[in-house]
């Protein structure tokens, strides 16, 4: 048995991981979760539900996604050998659509005609968007007034494919006031929407879903790793904002003890200045928001603290309470990066290997890039390159002083 | 006995039912929140719940969400309430006061801490919004040994089988939210609310109160006759935002709002 072996047998059966998780939400969304909760136990070892699923990961996704060796880059950088998990060329760009098409299947066997989503840059609204269009569902996604702002771009593929954008003007703007307005929507349409969270966090059994769903990431690289290395990787890196990248690419290797895990959080102007979205790597204190127990940045009086970060998925106080269990029994390391070394990744990755990443996947890079040199060239690290970066090129022009 | 069972003991002798307020604590300004209590206990409030402002408050409508930064915003915190619950008590020591909230800055200040401060503030009750009893396994205990009251919300979308938990567990009275939504929505429906309430009376002897949707005399004394009590919120917070620029002006607001309802109720 291995060290951590115990890990893979979480959540309990109210949705604790440790001490974090559970399902603190107000009483009227207690029987939803519970149905869901149900109707997810009746599907997950239903072998109909699974090829189905399969099936749509395969002819609509599009995977899988290849383990791209970057040999350029790694060439440049003298050190380990670098493998890109190209989630960026999933149908919609990034690996949120994996969860999405677990979700909307279901929103399809609970009946109800309607979906709602929280969104940070817009890929998982884009995902949703997508699947709902597919499905014929109505769609409202909520979205922080400021994030509307830097990602006009899939704001407006939302609305291309039929989904209502609703700007949420509370709080800070970004995705945590999004998730708190999708939750009072919820909690008002409760009978006829199904609510389809994006990340690793929110009330159990969400934490659960997202990260069974997204695990298709890891269990291909897993796979892909042995055929083209010839076995495990010595290591895996990937972004954390919720944590589903990250999560969906790190589970299935949890009990590889062998196999070292970096969780790469939003640094933004450094921890040292409090600007930044790192729970984990900055220590915040225990607390409860969105329905989990988790590491959650809030001052002293357990306000839930602003938080900054250069790409609005990562802009968030908190973190999948399944993240705060591993970083508490050692299994992921959680360090950031900081959002000038993000662009510097951005624009080497582009520039190198003619890839061009979201600017949540840059963070994961921009720790590679660190990593990297100091490990042998007969060594091997797989990144999650969760996302494109076409939507981030208004974002980088700005700062480039230009106008598109 | 805790001042809420005493009251609702009294109030049950005197056929009466409980009229009880909401405030968010510290809107518009920390120095007001006393003399707002006062005053609706002059027109009839039998409890009061005063809400610990928060920067995320995920069940509340607009309403309540601007009257949290309006109280943040001014600096109140979870520390503050329990000042200004000691203040209250220097001349009222029968009005029951349940802080009503999120889990968070309870969760930050530590358990203990926090039912230490409330007791020895005069504090009755607790109400934690996104604290279901199964979640609620290590605080109801710590606050029972310091004598407050754990109160639990229970919804129209309730089962059967969780409201027998919930009322199991329920201290104080039970709260039941009259529909599904956030604080501040639509009107109440008072024949629906008795046909929600008809089962949970085989389940507990506590009084049930209900709040959401309640806005004036007539839905006050519609709910009233199916229930134990009103629980209003919204409709008197939004008097205070509009009052805002001259607080001096609201007390008597309130107490014109509130009046109307206790009258109503009376009736």
């Amino acid at each position: 048995m291995t060290k951590f072996s115990d890990l893979t047998r979480l959540p309990d059966a109210r949705g604790h991981y440790g001490p974090y998780g559970g399902r603190f939400v107000s009483e009227t969304l207690s029987f939803a979760l519970e149905e869901l909760e149900s109707i997810y136990a009746s599907l997950r070892d239903d072998p109909d539900f699974q090829a189905e699923f399969d099936r749509d990961l395969a002819h609509y996704v599009g995977r899988p996604s290849p383990l791209y060796h970057a040999e350029r880059w790694s060439r440049e950088l003298g050190g380990a050998q670098i493998w890109l998990k190209r989630e960026d060329l999933n149908h919609t760009g990034a690996h949120k659509v994996n969860n999405t098409i677990g979700q909307a299947l279901l929103a399809k066997k609970s009946g109800k005609p309607r979906v709602i989503a929280e969104t940070g840059a817009g890929q998982h609204g884009v995902a949703t968007a997508t699947v709902a269009a597919r499905l014929g569902l109505e769609c409202e996604v909520y979205m922080g007034a400021e994030d509307v702002e830097r990602q006009k771009l899939n704001v407006y593929r939302m609305q291309l494919l039929g989904a209502r954008v609703i700007p949420v003007e509370s709080g800070t703007r970004t995705l945590k006031d999004a998730m708190n307005e999708a939750l009072r929507d919820w909690v008002t349409n409760v009978d006829n929407t199904f609510y389809i969270i994006g990340t690793v966090a929110g009330p159990h059994p969400y934490p659960m879903l997202v990260r069974d769903f997204n695990a298709v990431v890891g269990r291909e690289a897993r796979r892909q790793s042995q055929e083209q290395i010839g076995r495990l990787p010595d290591a895996l890196v990937a972004c954390v904002g919720g944590g589903s990248n990250a999560m969906g690419l790190f589970y299935p290797f949890v009990e590889d003890d062998e196999v070292k895990m970096y969780g790469v959080e939003a640094g933004g102007d450094g921890v040292e200045t409090g600007r930044h979205a790192a729970p984990l790597a900055s220590n915040a204190p225990r607390g409860v928001l969105h329905g989990n127990r988790t590491y959650l940045m809030s001052d002293e009086a357990g306000q839930v603290s602003d938080t900054h970060s250069i790409s609005a998925g990562l802009d968030y106080p908190g973190v999948g309470p399944e993240h705060a269990l591993w970083k508490d029994v050692g299994r992921v390391e959680y360090v950031t990066a900081n959002d000038d070394a993000v662009l510097e990744a951005f624009r080497e990755l582009t520039r190198v290997e003619g890839i061009m990443p979201a600017l949540e996947s840059a963070h994961a890079l921009a720790h590679a890039k660190v990593l990297a040199p100091t490990m042998r060239p007969d060594q091997h690290i797989v990144v999650n390159l969760s996302g494109r970066g076409d939507k981030d090129i208004m974002t980088v022009a700005k700062l480039d002083g230009i106008v598109l | 006995m805790n001042r809420i069972d005493q009251r609702f003991a009294d109030l049950k002798a005197q056929g009466r039912k409980a009229l009880i307020p909401y405030l968010t604590a510290g809107d518009p300004g920390p120095e007001h929140t006393v003399g707002f209590m006062h005053a609706l206990v002059e027109a009839g409030a039998d409890v009061i719940e005063l809400g610990v402002p928060f920067s995320d408050p995920m069940a509340d409508g607009p309403v309540i969400q601007k009257a949290c930064e309006r109280a943040l915003a001014k600096g109140v915190r979870l520390s503050h309430l329990f000042e200004m619950v000691a203040e209250f008590r220097r001349q009222d020591a029968a009005t029951p006061v349940v802080l009503m909230g999120y889990l968070n800055p309870i969760e930050r200040l530590g358990y203990q801490a926090f039912a230490d401060a409330a007791a020895e503030a005069g504090v009755d009750g607790v109400l934690i919004v996104d604290m279901p009893p199964e979640e609620a396994e290590e605080l109801g205990p710590i606050l029972k040994a310091r004598g407050l009251a754990m109160i639990f919300l229970v919804a129209p979308t309730t089962s059967e089988a969780r409201a027998a938990t919930i009322c199991a567990h329920g201290e104080g009275y039970l709260y039941y939210v009259s529909l599904k939504g956030v604080t501040g929505s639509a009107n109440v429906d008072a024949g629906d609310v008795a046909s929600h309430l008809a089962p949970l009376r085989g389940l507990t002897e506590l009084p049930l109160c209900v709040g959401f949707g309640i806005r004036d005399g007539a839905s006050a004394a519609a709910v009233g006759g199916v229930s134990d009590g009103v629980i209003v919120g919204s409709a008197l917070v939004s008097r205070i935002a509009e009052g805002a620029e001259a607080p001096e002006g609201i007390a008597p607001v309130l107490k014109t709002v509130l009046g109307e309802m206790r009258q109503a109720l009376d009736a």
